[in-house]
């Protein structure tokens, strides 16, 4: 057979039932791949004596035909999942060394199920950023090029940019990633793989470093549709320890994969037809507008006329609650600590200036400033109002569809460096999946084509609360009718 | 809306970040062109609108009032100090507080 690195997570856990194949096999593979491939910077930590450790342990099970629905497949774990002594940075300075003394519920979830961890994948600092260039720990580099022949380094998008590039890297079988304001389609779109981000409340945040409390949530990236599935079946269900964790079953995502969508109304919002965005992009969201006609779903224009405002609204929401959250990072309790200061003030100040990048300090002072008194009702308030309105516009859309089809992203992977000067230029590519996250719906994105230049795009899917089956459905339609989009050669391994 | 240097200074102590007096006008300038962008909400109706904390549309969840066991438990101070850049004897080290 071809190398395990080869297969997606549904047929290497097929071939590790049949025995096939070996956990320490497919373990070793990823692993020598992942040390030819630091030109690609996905990686902030490599576990390899943990990862051959859990192999052995699954290989054990399944040689008595025991395991989980994971055992012995080797997952990336984006560096906000904290993981019980294993350094959990969140791609800042501030948490270098950090060494969490627990586990987070979706990780502790995938080894309960067998899964093997190979390390952790880079990010944007704090999850703060659309193109894995605020990470402390450098840029994460899109396995990706144009074919143009100038070799450009791209974005992986962000801030999950490590989970993207080292699963469609083959770095890993699949990977955890967290999704904000789009911190999971994004990359996925950029990089041709597929990620899913789960109802607000279907994965516990218990043990995820907080960025935003009422937009955070944790979900997959993997390289089909199948395979998210298979993941997020792992990774979701109830947690007392997140008081905004949903008690209800956690349906079998998979089995609704390749489930016919016959007689599902699809709704197309107007409104995701931006000024100034690339023919490629319409042409592409067309296309998939055709797919699932073809297939039997009905198409219906609709209209979200509070699309133009979700960004803005974002930008008061996260940052409001990031300034909060971020307020534990003293230098007392855990943390870099200044070593220059003359008073506790100083301590806080040096410790803070010192420990976050200039995005996170943007959006501290943005949140500070907007919840600072005489201006709370003005911003902070406004912007609740309108989270209400763009909710119940599509509480009202949702009524009509049963799906929203959009484009995942506003344009292909751009190069590092292109975007990093304008912050407001870097937040528009949050455009299309950051209402997803203000309304708590599930949306995935799914990957549809290739531009002109050979880089992947790809379509969003967004979907009733809790009904992601039928979002796994339209996903798989889409990816079905699109069909392979091929791989990116491994250059970096010269 | 348009945020001075002064400003800058100000937020800047309230969330206790240092920043360097050659910093503060550059910051001023990408702070309200972040502003700027965000004053167009002031173009939505609001009026009669309720504010939406969060997506989840249930109150918060009651436990029984008992010690937890297991990573949230208590009885476990050399876990809780671990990560800490100064501890002595479970006691975070922090400069002189009150005079």
């Amino acid at each position: 057979m071809s190398s395990a690195v080869d297969l997606s997570l549904a047929e290497l856990r097929d071939a590790l039932k049949a025995k096939k194949v070996s956990s320490r096999e497919a373990t070793d593979a990823y692993l020598a791949r992942i040390d030819k491939a630091g030109a690609l910077n996905a990686y902030v930590t490599v576990t390899a004596e943990k990862a051959r450790a859990m192999a052995d342990a699954s290989d054990a099970k399944l040689a008595k035909g025991e395991g989980g629905p994971l055992e012995g497949a080797p997952l990336g774990i984006k560096d906000l999942f904290c993981t019980e002594g294993v350094q959990s940075t969140a791609g800042s300075r501030m948490l270098k060394g950090f060494l969490p003394p627990y586990e987070s519920t979706v990780t502790s979830q995938l080894w309960r199920d067998g899964a093997v961890m190979l390390g952790k994948l880079n990010m944007d600092e704090f999850a703060m950023g659309s193109s894995n260039e605020t990470s402390y720990f450098g840029n994460v580099v899109n396995p990706w090029r144009r074919t143009d022949g100038g070799n450009a380094d791209l974005t992986p998008g962000g801030s999950s940019g490590g989970s993207s590039a080292a699963t469609a890297a083959r770095l890993c079988a699949a990977a955890t990633g967290t999704d904000t304001g789009g911190s999971i389609r994004q990359p996925a779109s950029v990089t041709g793989t597929v990620g899913v981000k789960p109802t607000y409340g279907r994965c516990s945040r218990w043990g995820i470093v907080a960025f935003a409390s009422s937009l955070d949530q944790a979900g997959p990236i993997a390289r089909d549709v199948r395979d998210c599935a298979i993941m997020l079946k792992s990774m979701a269900g109830h947690d007392p320890k997140d008081s905004t964790s949903i008690d209800r079953p956690v349906p079998d995502y998979e089995a609704a994969v390749g489930a016919s969508v016959k007689g599902l109304k699809i709704g197309v919002p107007r409104e995701y037809r931006l000024d100034g965005m690339p023919s490629e992009i319409e042409e592409l969201w067309a296309k998939g507008v055709d797919w699932l006609r073809d297939a039997g779903c009905e198409i219906l224009d609709i209209s979200l006329p509070l699309t133009k405002y979700a960004l803005p609204v974002y930008y008061i929401v996260a940052p409001a609650e990031a300034s909060s959250n971020l307020a534990r990072y003293d230098g007392v309790r855990y943390g870099h600590r200044a070593s220059e200061f003359k008073d506790i003030k100083s301590l806080y100040e040096n410790t803070r200036a010192e420990g976050f990048g200039d995005e996170v300090k943007r959006r501290i002072l943005i949140g500070t400033y907007v919840l600072s008194a005489g201006y709370y009702d003005a911003y902070y308030l406004r912007a609740q109002k309108v989270r209400k309105r763009i909710f119940d516009e599509f509480v009202d859309a949702f009524t009509k569809v049963d799906l929203i089809l959009t484009p995942s992203t506003p344009s292909a992977a751009f190069g590092l460096g292109e975007k990093s000067d304008d912050p407001v230029q870097m937040y528009l590519n949050d455009v299309f999946t950051v209402t997803g996250n203000l309304a708590g719906l599930p949306g995935g994105s799914v990957p549809a084509g290739l531009d002109g230049q050979g880089l992947p795009l790809g379509l969003q899917l967004l979907a009733r609360p809790f009904d992601e089956e039928t979002l796994f459905k339209g996903m798989a339609a889409i990816e079905k009718a699109a069909g392979p989009q091929g791989r990116p050669t491994d250059w970096w391994t010269s | 809306m348009s945020v001075d240097k002064e400003t800058v200074r100000k937020v800047a102590r309230l969330a206790r970040i240092a920043v360097p007096e050659d910093r503060l006008q550059p910051l001023a300038g990408e702070l309200s062109g972040i502003l700027n962008w965000i004053e167009q909400l002031n173009e939505v109706d609001v009026e009669g609108v309720d504010a939406m904390a969060s997506t989840v549309d249930v109150g918060l969840p009651m436990r029984p009032d008992t010690t937890a066991t297991g990573p949230t438990g208590g009885g476990q101070p050399d876990r809780v100090v671990s990560n800490a850049p100064k501890t002595e004897d479970h006691f975070f080290v922090v400069p002189k507080v009150v005079e």
